[in-house]
């Protein structure tokens, strides 16, 4: 969207729109108060698994979301046959970047799996206002996950649906990397894994966040791919930080994969040289240079309308 | 939930811009990284019932003070005073709390059979109340009641008749009161303590005493020897009128004191805003603020103060206690310290403060620039006990449009004071020279018992008000004001809080510490 055309012109001061036109901001080392009952972890998303907002999502997910999901990040579409591998439900823990690897993933994942998924969503981000509680649980059948500590009402939800029969996705991260290289992972999709029995299918999204970094404001056109992995189960007596390390190591090796072949990081990682995917430790202005140049500004094809899919449906 | 304390909030990246007042209007100043801003305790909760808490209160007096029905008996002379309408600000909706109070004294006395019952407004040298203000304060059954035969007064500090010279303290200190007070078998003060400044022996020894009487405390000298003036243990200004009240007492006037508090429910729904911590503002706060602060900007100044002056504050009653009038302060004043009281550690280069469009001299009137000063220098300045929020040498910072505008009929003496004093002076031992001429005029001395004037040497007062912030200061700077009336002030004008800010580095040095009073509602800061 040009800034110069209407709704350009429109939207620019609503963006540049500060206190008191836009919200407060929240001063540091202020308490904030209780959420009200109803939002946050305690908003009740049973409504958005009942069969009306299913079929509603379903329509609106296959009609709209996976078109245009598609049409602007053009995905490659990686290790789809992995999915086969483990009986659902499974726990699909992937990288996180962007405000796009959601409707992304559902996006080229299977039917009917596509629509019998809940997702993982920051409790304080996404479940923090009643309205936007609806949109997200409606939209994506996110359910609120308290990312900041361990909190017994959101694992317990998790672990329910994981038994009721509902995949679910999380972004073991915790939150989008705010630069493009993988964050350190935290321990909750290893640990609903092992609590649930049920496998991880380790996913990697490569990409999305040269279309829609953090903080952006615009949103690019360009190529992403998704990876699937093999599916991990938790041996027996494995905990979950054991489970977690595994999982991390999953998602590290496609990182590395997307950025070589899929031999060069298997020999990689079998030699336990695999790079660590969270970038050198340096300035930001070297982090940002190491992660190289976007493809997308340095290939003139045309990345197509729809989806370029590598591997069997 | 109970209300929140108040407290200190260091400004970091995060805080958002800080309502600053400003006059008859407000705005929003993002103040510099680790500035402070001082916040003022919530609310506190009001009383459930309060005609019962009155009653109790009469009936189970503090002191050595016998209960009110005890003191009462057919035949005798009752007087009820009141404080004026310069409390509580802003006006409170009705019912007022005097009329709570008086209503449940008149009660009383009815049922002991006392018909010789006079109200007194205690005006000291204030303008006299409008039928209106009488009748809003006291409300209409007992405006009926009593006005109607002449026994609804104000206190006339100039009529000879009127006052009573009851003798001298040992101090030398003229006391003169009101003759229908001190010769009444019991006197009955129903007062409004809305700061710690107020109550006490101060009631009746200032509320219903003469110029002759006032001028012993009402002076520089005894100003800059209250430090401040809101704490009483440090003020001299009460020191003087505890003598008073004291030698009052001993000559024979029985006084019966009847002490209120308020809570900081300043501002009703629609400004809610008003007294809400910035970042906890809604939608509706933010949409309020920025209609309410668009359509200021664009309105008269006359129709946004005819706006502010039709504010009726949600206040309501938080204690209420009664008898004799030491031990019946103590208490008032404790439970003042409880809704306004809030520790700071460590003063401050530069104290920054939006003043609002009332002060207790101007209710329904014209904030001229004296009574700015006065605001600013005089009462807010002085909410703190312990040492001053500002350290010594330091520099306040006033945001108030500052107009050169008088009300000829309230405010007639301060024109001449501002035309004619504070053009050849500035200095409040100074001023003091012209005091005697403005206090004995015949024309402010008729305006004050006839109209709706200020007492011709009340200007003065107010710059009296200002003695301590104007000695202990390296400077003073208005934001925003008439150029021309604050040079006249003797403060520096400033066009912006950031020149402000700026050119306070040339009296307190580079890289300051800043700390904001954000009121009202008020707060006071116990500095450590």
């Amino acid at each position: 969207m040009k800034n110069g055309s209407p709704l350009g012109k429109l939207r620019a001061p609503l963006q540049r729109a500060r206190f008191p036109w836009a919200a407060p901001t929240w001063p540091t080392g202020m308490e904030r108060p209780a959420p009200d009952r109803g939002v946050g972890v305690d908003y009740d998303t049973q409504w958005a698994r009942r069969y009306p907002a299913r079929l509603a999502r379903a329509v609106v997910l296959d009609n709209l979301t996976r078109p245009l999901a598609h049409a602007v990040a053009a995905p490659a579409v990686i290790g789809e046959e992995m999915l086969k591998l483990a009986e659902q439900p499974v726990i699909l823990a992937a990288n996180h970047a962007s405000h796009l690897d959601t409707p992304l993933l559902l996006s080229v994942l299977p039917l009917p799996m596509r629509h019998r998924t809940v997702v993982a969503a920051a409790a304080d981000h996404f479940f923090d206002r009643r309205w936007k509680a609806h949109l997200w649980a409606g939209a994506l059948n996110a359910i609120p996950i308290e990312r900041h500590r361990v909190n017994r009402r959101s694992a317990d939800m998790a672990a329910d649906l994981l038994e009721e029969g509902w995949n679910l996705v999380i972004f073991p991260e915790g939150g989008r990397s705010p630069d493009g290289w993988l964050q350190p992972f935290r321990g909750g999709a290893a640990y609903l894994a092992v609590r649930s029995g049920r496998p991880v299918v380790p996913v990697h999204l490569s990409g999305t966040w040269r279309l829609l970094p953090k903080e952006a404001r615009r949103l690019h056109r360009g190529r992403t791919a998704v990876r699937f992995g093999a599916p991990l189960h938790p041996d027996p007596g494995e905990d979950a930080r054991r489970f977690g390390t595994r999982i991390a190591a999953a998602i590290t090796t496609m990182a590395d994969e997307a950025d070589s072949d899929w031999w060069t990081a298997r020999r990689r990682a079998a030699a336990g040289v695999t790079p660590p995917g969270t970038g050198p430790v340096a300035a930001p202005w070297r982090r940002a240079w190491a992660l190289g140049p976007d493809p997308a500004s340095t290939e003139d094809e045309d990345p197509g309308r729809w989806a370029v899919r590598v591997g069997s449906r | 939930m109970s209300p929140r304390p108040g407290f200190m909030l260091e400004v970091d990246r995060s805080t958002p811009p800080t309502l600053f007042w400003h006059g008859e209007g407000f705005h929003l100043e993002r103040l510099p990284e680790g500035s402070r801003v001082l916040y003022g305790p919530e609310p506190l909760e009001a009383l459930a019932d309060p005609v019962s808490a009155i009653r109790r209160a009469l009936f189970e007096p503090l002191g050595d003070s016998a209960p009110l029905p005890e003191l009462l008996r057919p035949g005798m002379r009752l007087t009820i005073a009141f404080d004026d309408v310069s409390l509580p600000l802003p006006p409170m909706r009705r019912p007022d709390v005097r009329q709570l109070v008086i209503e449940q004294v008149l009660d009383v006395a009815a049922e002991a059979g006392v018909d010789d019952v006079v109200l007194i407004a205690a005006l000291a040298l204030h303008r006299r109340m409008t039928d209106a203000e009488l009748r809003h304060a006291l409300g209409d059954r007992i405006y009926e009641a009593f006005a109607p035969h002449g026994l609804l007064r104000q206190h006339d500090a100039e009529e000879p008749a009127a006052l009573v010279l009851l003798g001298e303290t040992d101090q030398g200190e003229t006391v003169e009161i009101s003759r229908r007070a001190a010769e009444s078998d019991l006197l009955v003060y129903v007062n409004i303590n809305l700061v710690p400044m107020d109550g006490g022996h101060k009631s009746v020894a200032t509320g219903l005493a003469s110029y002759r009487s006032l001028r012993h405390h009402h002076n520089a000298r005894t100003m800059q020897h209250s430090r401040s003036f809101m704490d009483q243990e440090h003020s001299e200004l009460h020191s003087s009128n505890w003598r008073m009240g004291r030698f009052i007492a001993a000559s024979g006037v029985k006084v019966f004191q009847i002490e209120t508090t308020l809570n900081t429910d300043t501002f009703p729904e629609q400004f809610r805003f008003l007294q809400r911590r910035e970042w906890e503002w809604t939608a509706r706060d933010r949409a309020a603020f920025v209609a309410s602060s668009s359509a200021l900007a664009r309105t008269p100044p006359r129709v946004a103060r005819t706006i502010f002056h039709a504010i009726r504050s949600p206040h309501r009653m938080t204690s209420v206690q009664a008898g004799e009038v030491e031990a019946v302060h103590a208490r008032t004043t404790a439970n003042v310290y409880a809704q306004q009281l809030v520790e700071v550690d460590g003063q401050t280069d530069v104290l920054t403060m939006g003043l609002p469009y009332i002060c207790p001299y101007n209710v329904n009137s014209i904030m001229n620039p004296i009574l700015v000063a006065c605001l600013g220098l005089g009462y807010f300045f002085n909410m703190y006990r312990g040492r001053p929020l500002v350290r010594q040498g330091g520099v306040v910072i006033m945001s108030h449009p500052t107009p050169w505008a008088f009300s000829p009929v309230h405010h007639p003496s301060y024109i001449d004071f501002f035309e004619q004093v504070l053009s050849e002076t500035t200095d409040p031992l100074e001023v003091g020279k012209f005091e005697e001429s403005f206090a004995t005029d015949p024309w402010y001395v008729h305006l004050y018992r006839t109209g709706h004037a200020y007492h011709g040497v009340h200007p003065f007062y107010m710059w009296y008000w200002c003695a301590h912030a104007l000695e202990h200061l390296g400077g003073v700077i208005v934001v925003g004001g008439d150029r021309a009336a604050v040079r006249r002030l003797g403060f520096t004008p400033a066009s912006t809080m950031a020149d402000a800010l700026e050119m306070a580095t040339d009296v307190v040095g580079p890289g300051p510490s800043i700390t904001h009073l954000h009121a009202p509602p008020l707060v006071m800061a116990d500095v450590r």
